[in-house]
């Protein structure tokens, strides 16, 4: 195997790239709750602060607002800031900064400056932790033109989708479902980049596509061998980026498989299936359709404590799959 | 800048005010037509308001010009500024174009924003104005974030936020006291206290009586100064920005003011008095600097005359600009929505 690839699990692929941007440019500093020597919330930021100090590792107090303003000014002034939320259910408290600042700043004011800032968001159901814990808000910010939003499934995507992001210009919105952070997986050593707005498919079919991201892909990875061992051939599409959408590479999966499914953890009504779903219907692969378009989302609720109803909250395996039957099927 | 001239004065010099001693004649005397383009700017808007020409609402800062001017002379391009949905005062005396501002208000391309921001949005980064805001409360948090991009660079510019009373009531005032405190940035927080948000008095709408008392809560220094007074705003802005280049943290400076319009074009104000309004107006910040000036002898009727002259004839060519500007392509709609 190529000396150039190990094993390193979703959190430390992605320290490894907030430790590679600190080391090689000065404008980037990290900013959170806990993320100096307490290594983050969920231990991403680790042993980072050791290594680059507290001027660059920062602390912040308790201030949801406050610190994504800071961040939004600090890009303004010519620096390049992380900010991490401890989860992102707590964006809901700085949803003015980021939906009427960062997003709109570069609009409103003619197009002669950019927020280059990049928010870490832990999102995500299966911990336990309950609705105010475990939401997945990546319509809501998908919503907002002038963000753009990044949901990584594994940790080589974690890594290059990071460094593109903090590249980027704009504010980027950066989902980490919090199941995947010990998730394991091939990552290159070298800093390359994937570019945002790039699906990628994951497992190339020919009878179905099944459209996910984060921990989605994975379950949709699952189902699709699950069913296999039933003979049916099932694609599925990682978008990575929510919002600039992929959709060429929707679309033509679309044409090449003729059945949708959409799959995600937010709330199904008006969620990014919806999104896709119209996408389609709008475009040349809806003469292609062999079934209607399918959306697995989460349930209309908030996120419940008790383990079995969080389960069934969200789309699981065993969903995917009879999902996916019932469309294979059928014929139109 | 302060160009440490010292004023020959009539008076002597012991008498002079400490900004007045800073700055020398010539510079006050920009700080004036500074004061004054503020103050056509706002009527020459309110006339285009009337007459159609321009849309949505404005907020007027006629009677709060000192506060503006007074923070904004020590500052050079590299020193920033955040600025509120009554911004226009802010904006010009941080060095912007009133053409550019006018056009701005006309929705044209040439202004500001290229027509996308309108009245409550302008900026001007170049001249370190990161912008007016729309949110009540927007601006502070973003002026704590470029003072620590200043300190994190190394740079010894500072960042002012301009705010009024109603915003010391939102969360990001707090939360962006409490860490330019904690982190010593070079930010100065200028709360222009003219009495009301919108219709809601400091008495109805806050527990302490003085915004700057609420600084003893973050350890900085609060001070209190008479906003109508250039005098005074001006020499506190001297000693925060000389505290904040210096490494020793933020200080908050209450204006106490007044804005005798009202809050916008929609006001009816109902819940003040003609005579609170009269006896402000008879504490006009630009006629007493002006009085102060004189009676320092360091201006005279005549150039007092000819720097009000000047002031007009800029803001009428501003508005004729404006008007003959090219309106924006709407072909160009969402071009500026990302930067790729
Ligand atoms: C977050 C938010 N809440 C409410 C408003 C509506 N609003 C605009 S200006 C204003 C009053 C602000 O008062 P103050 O901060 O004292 O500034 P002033 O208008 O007196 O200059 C209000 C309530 C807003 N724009 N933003």
């Amino acid at each position: 195997m190529d000396a150039m690839i190990r094993e390193l699990s979703f959190a430390e692929a992605l320290r490894e790239a907030m430790g590679h941007a600190l080391e090689t440019d000065p404008r980037v500093f990290l900013m959170g709750e806990d993320i100096g020597v307490y290594g983050g919330a969920f231990q991403v930021t680790g042993d980072l602060v050791h290594r680059f100090g507290e001027a660059r590792v920062i602390d912040a107090p308790i201030a949801e607002l406050g610190q994504a303003g800071v961040a939004v000014g600090a890009a303004l002034a010519g620096q390049r800031p992380v900010l991490e939320f401890q989860f992102s259910d707590f964006a809901a408290l700085a949803m003015e900064q980021i939906a009427n600042q960062a997003a709109k700043i570069r609009f409103m004011y003619g197009g002669k400056c950019s927020v280059p800032v990049v928010m870490r968001m832990p999102c995500g159901s299966g911990t336990g932790a309950a609705a105010q814990h475990s939401q997945s808000m990546e319509a809501w910010f998908a919503h907002v033109p002038g963000l753009k939003v990044v949901e990584p499934s594994t940790p080589a995507d974690a890594k290059g989708l990071f460094l593109a992001a903090l590249d980027d210009p704009d504010p980027v919105m950066f989902f980490e479902h919090k199941l995947l952070y010990k998730t394991k997986g091939h990552v290159p050593t070298e800093a390359y980049r994937i570019p945002l707005g790039k699906a990628e498919i994951k497992r190339k079919g020919s009878q179905l596509t099944i459209v996910a991201s984060a921990i989605m892909v994975l379950k949709a990875l699952e189902a699709a061998e699950e069913l296999a061992k039933d003979g049916y051939d099932v694609e599925v599409v990682d978008l990575r980026t929510l919002r600039p959408l992929d959709t060429e590479t929707i679309i033509a999966s679309v044409k090449k498989t003729s059945r949708l499914m959409c799959v995600y953890e937010g709330a199904k009504t008006l969620g990014i299936g919806a999104e896709i779903a119209a996408m389609i219907a709008e475009s040349e692969a809806f003469d292609y359709l062999d079934a209607p378009i399918r959306r697995l989302g989460g349930a209309e609720c908030p996120l419940p404590y008790n383990p079995d109803l969080e389960r069934a909250a969200v789309p699981q395996v065993p969903d995917i799959v009879a999902a996916a039957r019932d469309m294979l099927s059928k014929r139109v | 800048m302060p160009d440490a001239a010292v004023a020959t004065s009539a008076t002597g010099l012991a008498n002079l005010p400490k900004a007045f001693q800073v700055y020398g004649p010539e510079a006050l005397k920009t700080a004036l037509k500074k004061m004054h383009l503020i103050r056509r700017f706002e009527e020459g808007a309110e006339e285009q308001y009337m007459r159609g020409l321009i849309h949505g609402t404005m907020h007027l800062s006629i009677g709060q010009e000192a506060s503006a001017v007074g923070i904004c002379m020590p500052l050079g391009d590299a020193d920033y500024i955040t600025s509120t949905h009554r911004g226009h005062g802010h904006c010009i005396a941080k060095g912007a174009d009133p053409k550019n501002m006018f056009a701005e208000f006309f929705g044209k391309e040439t202004g500001y924003c290229r027509g996308r921001g309108g009245s409550m949005h302008i900026a001007d980064v170049e001249k370190g104005n990161l912008g007016a805001n729309g949110i009540v409360g927007g601006g502070l948090p973003i002026a704590v974030g470029a003072a620590l991009a200043i300190k994190q660079q190394g740079r010894k510019d500072v960042a002012i936020s301009f705010f009024g009373d109603g915003a010391s009531n939102e969360g990001s005032f707090h939360e962006s006291l409490n860490m330019a405190a904690i982190w010593k940035l070079p930010v100065v927080f200028v709360c222009e206290n003219n009495k009301y948000g919108m219709s809601t008095s400091t008495e109805r709408s806050m527990a302490v009586p003085n915004v700057a008392d609420r600084a003893v809560a973050y350890n900085i220094p609060g001070v209190i100064v008479d906003g109508n007074r250039f005098s005074e705003v001006a020499s506190a802005a001297l000693d925060a920005i000389e505290r904040a280049r210096a490494g020793l943290g933020p200080t908050l400076i209450e204006c106490k003011t007044y804005r005798t319009r009202g809050h916008s074009r929609s006001d009816r104000n109902r819940y003040r008095t003609k005579e609170e309004i009269e006896a402000w107006k008879a504490k006009d910040p630009i006629q007493q600097f002006e009085a102060e000036l004189t009676e320092h002898g360091l201006i005279t009727a005549e150039e007092i005359a000819a720097i009000r002259a000047a002031a007009e004839a800029e803001i009428a060519a501003a508005v004729e600009f404006a008007i003959a500007s090219p309106a924006p392509n709407a072909a160009d709609l969402v071009r500026d929505v990302y930067t790729v």
